[in-house]
């Protein structure tokens, strides 16, 4: 599976767009963690929990956006994009989208 | 024996009573979400042969027509009942369900009511689709009262989709 954000994948074309999938996932860190982020907020510096908290969301988000592409029996998922919603504090949303195609 | 009566319907009143209204507020939310999604479903088999995506060009061999702007939007509030569970579950942290079907909801309606103005205006295929979201109502230290989405695209008479 070809997972990109470009327009197309160099070399080959298009064969068939089999449409738009997406995937989503909301996401805490435990109120211990918050508890850390607002004390590092005295100093400023990186909030590392909330790094992680973001990579795992990352990873599941395209994990989901990918599997929705198999099953469409797609070979590519091209001009991914990703955008995060807060949805309440303390918990943040990543939905990733892009379009399924089959190349050659 | 009145004590007796007297400490048993108190026991009803304030006990038994927030329970049973909390038990039928998680029902009917459960319902009122099992109908959306039922409705999704049916007007995403009605438009499943529109052609979706978020690419900005066709393939090369596509030729297209009757370009316009279709939108779709909708604003979904979130149930008061899974909320709070939702809130218990930022206490121990990991994947929120609750607002994961809620956001899927907003985003799946909104994409529907864009395909019905693409199908509307005679179009067989929306390009170059964007997705946008934000929550309602809320501000510093106060809830919000649920989530926005926003979907838009460039709806397309295309012909030579059979390579």
């Amino acid at each position: 599976m070809i997972v990109v954000n470009t327009e197309y994948v160099p070399g080959q074309s298009i064969v068939e767009v089999k449409g738009l999938v997406q995937g989503n996932t909301v996401r805490a860190k435990h109120v211990g963690r918050d508890i850390a982020a607002g004390l590092k907020n005295i100093f400023g510096g990186e909030l590392r929990g909330y790094t992680d908290l973001l990579i795992e969301a990352r990873r599941e988000a395209l994990g989901r956006m990918v599997a929705e592409a198999e099953r469409l029996g797609a070979n590519a998922v091209l001009n991914v994009r990703f955008a995060t919603s807060a949805i309440t504090s303390g918990a943040a949303e990543l939905y990733a989208y892009g379009t399924a195609v089959v190349l050659q | 024996m009145i004590e007796f009566l007297l400490s048993l319907l108190f026991v009803l009143l304030f006990v038994l009573g927030p329970l049973l209204l909390a038990a039928a507020g998680v029902a009917v939310g459960w319902i009122v979400e099992a109908n959306h999604f039922r409705r999704l479903e049916e007007g995403e088999r009605q438009l499943g042969h529109l052609v979706v995506s978020d690419l900005k060009q066709l393939p090369e061999n596509w030729a297209a027509s009757d370009a316009s702007l279709v939108c779709g939007e909708a604003a979904i509030a979130r149930d008061s009942l899974k909320s709070f569970l939702a809130g218990l579950r930022r206490l121990v942290g990991g994947r929120i369900r609750a607002y994961e079907t809620l956001m899927e909801r907003a985003r799946r309606e909104a994409l529907l009511r864009m395909l019905r103005q693409a199908q509307a205006a005679g179009a067989n295929a929306v390009w170059n689709v964007r997705v946008s979201s934000s929550a309602v109502g809320g501000g510093e230290r106060q809830k919000t009262f649920g989530v926005l989405v926003i979907a838009y695209g460039t709806a397309l008479k295309v012909r030579g989709t059979e390579a």
